[in-house]
């Protein structure tokens, strides 16, 4: 039986399909069997984030409206063979899919799998309301940044009036120099206003954008910090007690200058 | 208070704890689910009572929600021209 989790934001641009990418694949890496499902229909990206653009014949709307069954829709990732998409239509829209569709659909997966992420749309409307309503978890991404908190606080009620209780939270594109100097909400300053049980803390990483360039989830990278954080992030969904990674400190010139409130 | 003080000794606050505090306000708003047409409504109901017993400066009157401690309390700033003696006086 698997645990199913929804990946949302309400904002757009924060790191919804970056997270799941990350998660499907480090959940993978650990041998766990993962299933993706992309919601996001008519702007699908999480087959971009994976490199398996190229290797769709059918779609979720194929698999909810019955022509194909949907382990002929599911797509197994090159390298990492117990993880499997299942994209979304490119034209079709939100509409195309209903919560009793999708709820339908992933008590039939849920046997098959260990784990299953589900894929937000951006936004409160149907789209949200269908990706959720067949999840067991609620992963809500934010960045440190007033419009994303401000939604993420937005999309926890939404989820509360949905009777989805069990919420966690990341916190996305951490910049830590901006955080200490601060010229940034801090996690402190979000726990505080949002009051969710956070299981992440990623920092802003340009190795972000060049594994999202080349369709490999930044997590393989060893030397990529944001990596390391959603590893850590993996093994707390695991259950395991993981501690908070330290972001590297400035240089010594900057807290210098810092120290004489330069 | 803390913003005179920072103001005295030519501090600027930084931007993080400006976000939190704008964040705050706004999210008061948001949970309380307050519409801005409803707070309007209520600021001229609230006018028109104090009317009856006083002249008040409706311009520079505030209403807001604010956080206070656990829960959200109604703030109303509003300034006094002159006391009415006659209640009758009003229309």
């Amino acid at each position: 039986m698997s645990k199913i989790f929804v990946i949302t934001s309400g904002k757009g641009g924060v790191g919804k399909t970056t997270t799941t990418a990350n998660l499907g694949v480090g959940l993978a890496m650990r041998g766990q069997k993962v299933a993706l499902i992309d919601t996001d229909t008519g702007l699908r990206n999480l087959d971009l984030l994976l490199g398996l653009e190229n290797r769709i014949m059918y779609d979720l709307i194929d698999v909810t409206e019955g022509r194909v069954p949907y382990k002929k829709a599911l797509v197994r990732h090159k390298k990492y063979e117990t993880l499997f998409l299942l994209p979304t239509s490119q034209v079709k829209d939100k509409m195309a899919v209903n919560p009793e569709q999708l709820v339908k659909l992933c008590d039939e997966m849920r046997k098959e799998f260990d784990y299953i992420l589900i894929d937000c749309p951006a936004g409160i409307e149907q789209g949200f309301k269908t990706a959720i309503a067949a999840a067991d978890v609620a992963i809500v991404v934010t960045m440190p940044e007033i419009s994303a908190v401000r939604d993420a606080d937005k999309i926890i009620g939404e989820l509360g009036r949905a009777d989805k209780d069990t919420i966690k939270l990341i916190v996305n594109r951490i910049r830590p120099q901006m955080v200490e100097a601060g010229d940034m909400l801090a996690m402190d300053d979000i726990n505080d206003i949002l009051s969710i049980d956070c299981i992440g803390q990623v920092p802003d990483d340009v190795k972000v954008v060049t594994s999202t360039n080349r369709g490999e989830p930044c997590i393989t990278m060893k030397d990529s910090q944001a990596g390391q954080a959603y590893r850590n992030i993996v093994g707390r969904i695991m259950g395991e007690n993981v501690p908070f990674m330290k972001f590297e400190k400035e240089g010594f010139l900057a807290r210098l200058k810092h120290v004489f409130g330069m | 208070m803390l913003d005179a003080l920072m103001k005295i000794f030519g501090k600027k606050e930084k931007s993080g704890a400006i976000a939190k505090q704008r964040l705050q306000v706004v999210l008061i708003h948001d949970r309380a689910n307050v519409s801005p047409e409803v707070m309007e409504n209520l600021k001229n109901d609230i006018i028109k009572v104090i009317s009856n017993y006083m002249e008040i400066n409706q311009h520079d009157m505030e209403i807001s929600l604010a956080n206070d401690d656990d829960s959200v309390a109604l703030v109303a700033n509003i300034p006094v021209s002159r006391m009415k003696h006659d209640k009758g006086e009003h229309a």
